[in-house]
């Protein structure tokens, strides 16, 4: 047994190089070191401000929405009071437009950066990430440039 | 459970994947919405011709599923709002999850009338 011991450490000894102060170690670099062709800073809080908004936006949300599920779905008969009329008189208030503005911006970009989520998650190709994200960033900009028209424009007597 | 995958199952991962499954939904929805509100700015006959089609029973059952979808994904948000600020929150996940399922079937239950309840006259006479 004792033998055996002294065999491996005489044999680990032997095969490998005993490094010390005068014959350091090669130098591995490390994986992510900055090259000269890194640029200057990639580093952003980006992530984390997109983390901060999806629980500040979505506390807001919460209200907007299961406000608006009330109105439009529950109180004074549901769904079936809504039409042009309906609108028209709610939008004739400044208070209802910027609710709704507010949801609209907030439920865009909430949305927005959750499927930038899952489209980074599900997407392993470097080429459908571009031109999926280039589909939604083009989406989410056309829905929050129409929606916040729709509701400044709107006019009650269009006929 | 299946090799290699970190996935655990159970009440985190489970609330992880509704919490997708009903974001991207409700994505979908939003977009298609601001497109038909967007026809009051081509004629109220247009609009009234298709908010008429959201009275009838069938997307009616669409709008309760709609109702069921934010309604998890409000509740569960502010579960993992809790999750990531009250120093107590990772230790009382599992309960706050159910929690939040009570509440959606109170509240899912709550619905059945004012969201159902025209389509069930619609279908089986008042």
């Amino acid at each position: 047994m004792s033998t055996d011991i002294t065999d491996a450490v005489e044999l680990t000894g032997s095969s490998v190089a005993p490094y010390s102060p005068e014959n350091p170690a090669p130098v591995i670099e490390p994986p992510r070191a900055r090259t000269k062709r890194t640029p200057r800073s990639t580093r952003t809080n980006f992530e984390m401000y997109g983390w901060l908004f999806m629980r500040l936006s979505g506390v807001v949300l919460v209200v907007l929405v299961i406000g608006h599920l009330l109105i439009q779905l529950v109180l004074d008969g549901g769904v079936q009071k809504v039409g042009f009329a309906f609108v028209a008189g709610r939008w004739a208030s400044p208070f209802w437009q910027y609710w709704d503005l507010a949801m609209l911006w907030l439920a865009m970009l909430h949305g927005g950066n959750g499927l930038r989520t899952v489209i980074n998650d599900y997407a392993e190709q470097a080429n459908t990430r571009v031109w999926l994200k280039t589909l939604l960033f083009t989406a989410v900009a056309f829905t929050i440039v129409l929606g916040s028209l729709v509701i400044f424009t709107f006019d009650p007597n269009i006929r | 459970m299946p090799a290699g995958t970190l996935y655990r199952g159970r009440e985190g991962m489970w609330s992880w994947v509704a919490h997708r499954v009903t974001g991207v939904l409700i994505f979908f929805f939003l977009f298609v919405h601001v497109l038909d509100t967007a026809l009051v700015r081509v004629s109220p006959e247009d609009y009234d011709k298709v908010v008429a089609t959201y009275k009838t029973p069938i997307v009616s059952l669409l709008e309760y599923g709609l109702v069921a979808a934010i309604l998890f994904h409000a509740l569960n948000g502010l579960r993992i709002i809790a999750v990531d600020y009250w120093t107590q929150g990772p230790r009382y996940q599992k309960q706050m999850l159910w929690t939040v399922v009570g509440l959606w079937i109170l509240l899912m239950l709550g619905a059945i009338y004012p969201v159902l309840g025209h389509a069930a006259r619609v279908l089986f006479g008042s």
